[in-house]
């Protein structure tokens, strides 16, 4: 049977999400990716802009260019998308608190293109809710960031009718430990809080406001369980179709449909035995392609190297190369849906919306998500789930292959060599960003930029859409910085609550936790007092999952913790040690800015009196950069593969031990 | 070493009275302490301080109430009023501990960030470790190193009835925050289980009338003088979020410092309620055999009355005592 005789459909969106060094390298990548054969582009901002600093803030120090690109500026945006015509471009940003003014910024391009920007076409991922949840890059409290949310929503309805304003992302849930349940159930319950919002706001119309739910669009994950993920798919699908219906009044069918794009779990790819991740990538993505009539529109997948650290442009066009293989070579384009009449998977599909809907009459009941967010109920619940996930692997109820089970291993070509697999940020890429940023703010018209920045105030005030007057400071050359400085001004700065005061699980100890915590109470009875553990979180790093769990399985061994969240200074995690008379600071840092924190961690320790406080670390730290901390007083290094938290809590108890002189126990 | 404690504890008293954050932190480690051979620098320290002839013009002030109730946030509020008017504030913020691993999240910290810099506020969280109702036995002489470096020093801990009325034998000021909408204050109140405060805050104002209504129940309920006598204990409403009434809470505060003062009531209350805090102490450590054996309760406390010198010592010394025997 010849190819060309069977009709096939058309392919997903393939993307890769990337960006790196500074908007020149970046934008080199992208062009070597649309030549390689990608049909999108997704973009990955630098923490600092994502938290709205510039690259010269003191809280940038060893973010710049880490794992994304740094967007100062209209020029950076520019260089970013040089010579990729804007109107031929379907672009995708990953940018939530800053959404507006990236958005902002690339509108300005447009036009300096010549192009005209209400053919744009892409996505903002503008979906606030999760970040106070999972992804951690909130500035301003819930309230006024859902108003930004709903501006730039408002804006692009009318202005720039292609463009998906919202991506409401379950993604970043089940990253942080999130059930398909609860998954469902937030993700649904965020889009009700955001159109809710759009609706109050009183910014469109009836007939524009069925549109605003037709463009909304999910982001969503899908787990190694494949056959529970394409069902959740199917779930998603209905119980969006009759939420919009029932409570929004849409009739017309296609703005009821559930679009979305998906990356797939990476919270379960494994620093050990990496290649094991290829398998489960290719699994995961099934989950979203098989079924023909819950088939995901746009996919972006990790990489085999996902625990190790930034992939490299070979390990991301393996990724890319999976979905070419899946959508070209096998035949499964050519059939339609593969589930329909399974009473099976209907089976399955049914009890998952059944879950959900009464998770989500549990947020209404407490007042919504925003609500839920603000008294850290969700928050805990996916605290708890993710604790569940920890312990079962622990038990080795939970199988995962070449970390608890079939673990040993012939020797890896893939992370032999030089570079150990991974790629390396050049060092020098935040000093030139430096200069750019500099030799850029010298030279724009000074007054413009305030007059840019008091329309932007005075729109923050008193309510009005807050899109034009940030474009109008994009053009105007106001920086990344100075936008998000005048909205903390007016709306305040937030910090969310961490989740970890959940109640123990039920079950029992085990007996290694029965006795780590003997160790912990006789030690701390040695010492006087009980053990205080510090776990801090420097930076502009949000990955709070480890030191979350670090917490509550601390505190379940008998540890006194003191753990304030994420995106703190070195400052004030040294002086909040201090303060609360700590035995130990364990620090958790996964963005890669590892060497520079923990510099300034010591030199502040040093500065106020408190350098014998002994100091550990966990999170995505290379073999090489451990040596050399190792080497200058840091105590211990913990890294993924470091699953055994009995063993961790252990270790850190004879730390303690050591800096106190008595004897390490056997 | 031991030759050098006194001085040791002579230049740690110095310090901690100029403010110096570092030997705030260690004295805080050492009155933490249980060794049997700290306890007693540690009571040289507090001697050295002379609590009972200073800090007249400080204030210590407990902040309790149900859980939730926003204690933690209206302290990080009231910390901001009394930065802005120049005052240095120190907290101690007590939070319970499991019973069953003895781990405790001290999460009160948390949500009283107030400015990052700032060398005039010090917390310190406590967990109550199971013992002393709602306090921990640490917090009475914590307090005392805290009024030697702060003007303000403010104890949170989580109160609702009548176990937890420790915070009342031990500050000048206590403050009872509710929470709007549940009627268990009020309820307590009626039923006497709740302490009388000095002061009833109903705090998240802005949740409008739920707020209101609880306000009016309690200034019905609550129209009288505390049992302290000469203060008439006042109701506010507050929004910790929105700074609504902070100012007012942090001027009544005052009012009722200012109140001690010309009375003359601050200092012998405070020697009262630390003759309270060591028997208590005491009878948990050594139980009312214990308490027999010093000659029974009533020459105990006599004895503690009468004693012109340092408390601390004298309870130091009484421990001696206990042990020995
Ligand atoms: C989950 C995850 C997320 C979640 C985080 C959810 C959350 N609230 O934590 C989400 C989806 C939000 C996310 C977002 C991003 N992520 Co991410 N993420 C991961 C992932 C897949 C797993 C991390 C994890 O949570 N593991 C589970 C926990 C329990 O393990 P752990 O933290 O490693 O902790 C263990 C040990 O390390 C140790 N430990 C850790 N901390 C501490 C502390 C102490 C005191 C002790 C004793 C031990 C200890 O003990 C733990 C038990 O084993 C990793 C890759 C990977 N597989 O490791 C990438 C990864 C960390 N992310 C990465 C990136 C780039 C990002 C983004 C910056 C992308 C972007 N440009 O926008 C964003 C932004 C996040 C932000 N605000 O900073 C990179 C970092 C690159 C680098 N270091 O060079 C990684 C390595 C992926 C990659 N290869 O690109 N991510
Ligand atoms: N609406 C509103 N919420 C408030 C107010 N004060 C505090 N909150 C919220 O109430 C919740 C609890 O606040 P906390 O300050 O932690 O309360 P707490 O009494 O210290 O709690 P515990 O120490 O756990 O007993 C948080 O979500 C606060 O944001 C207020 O004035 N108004
Ligand atoms: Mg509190």
């Amino acid at each position: 049977m010849s190819q060309d005789s069977v009709k096939r459909d058309r392919p997903w969106l393939m993307r890769t999400y990337s960006g790196h060094s500074s908007a020149q390298a970046s934008n080199q990548l992208y062009r070597t990716n649309l030549s390689r054969g990608q049909t999108g582009l997704s973009v990955a901002f630098d923490l600092p802009t994502q938290t709205g600093y510039d690259s010269d803030h003191p809280l940038a120090r060893g973010e710049v260019g880490k794992v994304g690109v740094p967007i100062n500026h209209i020029g950076d945006m520019e260089a970013l998308f040089d010579q990729i015509p804007l109107d031929q471009m379907n672009t995708s940003m990953t940018i939530n608190a800053t959404a507006p003014w990236l958005l902002a910024l690339y509108v300005a391009v447009a036009e300096r293109q010549g192009v005209e920007p209400s053919t744009l076409q892409g996505t903002t991922q503008n979906d606030v809710l999760k970040e106070y949840l999972s992804r951690g890059t909130y500035i301003y409290p819930p309230e006024p960031s859902v108003r930004l949310t709903t501006d730039l929503i408002a804006y692009t309805v009318e202005h720039i009718p292609k463009w998906n304003p919202t991506n409401v992302c379950s993604y970043h849930l089940q990253e942080a430990g999130a059930t398909p349940i609860q998954e469902l159930a937030y993700a649904l319950s965020t889009a009700i809080a955001i159109l809710d919002a759009v609706k109050a706001s009183g910014q469109v119309s009836e007939e524009s406001f069925h549109e605003v739910v037709g463009r909304i669009s999910f982001f969503v994950n899908a787990g190694i369980r494949f056959v529970e993920e394409t069902c959740k798919l199917r779930a998603f699908g209905r119980m969006w179709d009759e939420l919009t219906q029932q409570r929004y009044g849409v009739d017309n069918p296609k703005q009821r449909r559930f679009r979305y794009g998906v990356q797939v779990n990476s919270l379960g790819l494994t620093e050990s035995q990496p290649e094991n991740n290829v398998q489960r990538i290719v699994l995961e993505m099934l989950a979203v392609t098989l079924s023909k009539s819950s088939r995901a529109r746009a996919i972006q997948l990790p990489a085999w190297n996902e625990a190790l650290g930034l992939p490299r442009p070979w390990d991301q066009q393996w990724a890319l190369r999976m979905q070419q293989v899946l959508a070209l070579e096998t035949d499964l384009l050519e059939y339609d849906d593969l589930f329909e009449g399974s009473h099976v998977v209907e089976t399955k599909v049914l009890e998952l919306i059944a879950g959900a809907r009464e998770e989500m009459a549990r947020v209404e009941s407490q007042g919504g998500l925003v609500t839920c967010i603000e008294t850290g109920y969700v928050k805990s619940e996916l605290v708890q789930s993710h604790t569940l996930r920890m312990r079962n692997i622990e038990s080795g109820e939970l199988k995962i292959i070449g970390v608890n089970c079939f673990e040993e291993t012939a020797e890896s070509p893939l992370t032999a060599g030089e570079e150990s697999g991974i790629m390396k940020v050049d060092k020098r890429a935040e000093e030139e960003q430096l200069t750019s940023l500099r030799h850029f703010r010298s030279n724009r018209d000074f007054d413009q930029v305030e007059r840019a920045l008091e329309l932007l105030r005075a729109a923050a005030i008193d309510g009005t859409n807050i899109m034009p007057p940030s474009i109008e400071c994009a053009r105007s050359g106001v920086t990344t910085g100075e936008w998000s400085e005048v909205l903390r001004e007016v709306f305040g700065e937030y910090r969310a609550p961490t989740g970890i005061d959940i109640a123990p699980l039920t079950g029992g100890a085990s007996e290694a936790l029965k006795l780590v915590r003997e160790s912990v109470r006789m030690t701390g009875t040695e010492l006087g007092r009980p053990l205080r553990l510090l776990i801090g979180k420097p930076g502009l790093d949000g990955h709070s999952n480890g030191a979350e769990q670090i917490a509550v399985k601390a505190r379940d061994a008998g540890f006194e913790i003191v753990y304030e969240g994420i995106r703190l200074t070195p400052h004030q995690i040294a002086r909040a040690a201090q303060e609360e008379g700590v035995h130990l600071i364990g620090l958790s840092i996964l963005s890669g800015s590892h060497m520079e924190l923990i510099d300034d961690i010591f030199t502040e320790l040093k500065r106020i009196g408190s350098a014998d406080i002994p100091v550990v670390i966990g999170g995505i730290i290379p073999e090489q950069d451990a040596e050399h901390l190792l080497q200058n007083g840091l105590k211990a290094v913990f890294t993924p593969k470091d699953m055994d938290m009995n063993g961790i809590m252990s270790a850190m108890v004879s730390i303690i031990r050591k800096a106190h002189g008595l004897e390490v126990l056997s | 070493m031991q030759q050098s404690d006194d001085k040791i504890s002579a230049d740690l008293a110095a310090a901690v009275s100029e403010g110096d954050r570092s030997a705030l932190a260690s004295a805080l480690n050492l009155l933490d302490d249980q060794r049997a051979r700290v306890r007693s620098q540690a009571a040289e320290l507090l001697a050295l301080l002379q609590v009972n002839q200073q800090f007249r013009d400080r204030h210590l002030i407990g902040i309790t109430g149900p859980p939730g109730a926003g204690k933690s946030t209206l302290c990080a509020a009231l910390i901001s009023v009394w930065r802005k008017r120049g005052l240095r504030v120190g907290v101690l913020a007590v939070d319970p501990s499991s019973p069953i691993s003895g781990g405790a999240l001290l999460g009160d910290r948390l949500r009283m960030q107030t400015s990052h810099e700032d060398d005039g506020v010090f917390i310190r969280s406590l967990s109550s470790r199971g013992q002393f109702g709602g306090l921990s036995a640490e917090v009475w002489p914590m307090s005392i190193v805290m009024l030697a470096g702060f003007d303000i020093v403010l104890i949170e801990t989580v109160g609702v009835g009548q176990r937890e009325a420790d915070i009342a034998q031990l500050c000048d000021t206590t403050c009872y925050v509710a929470q709007p909408g549940s009627g268990d204050s009020v309820q307590f109140l009626k039923a006497g289980i709740l302490e009388v405060p000095h002061i009833l805050v109903v705090n998240k104002e802005d949740m409008g009338n739920v707020a209101r209504r609880t306000l009016a129940e309690l200034r019905s309920a609550l129209n009288r003088e505390h049992p302290d006598g000469h203060w008439k204990v006042p109701v506010l409403a507050t929004s910790a979020t929105t700074n609504a009434g902070v100012e007012s809470l942090a001027d009544v505060i005052d009012e009722h410092h200012n109140a001690l003062t010309t009375q003359q009531t601050l200092l012998p209350r405070r020697r009262r309620y630390q003759i309270y805090w060591i028997h208590k102490r005491l009878l948990e450590e050594f139980g009312s055999f214990g308490i027999e054996r010093l000659g029974g309760e009533k020459k105990f406390l006599a004895q503690l009355e009468k004693n012109q010198l340092d408390l601390f010592q004298h309870y130091e010394s009484l421990r001696k005592q206990l042990h020995k025997i």
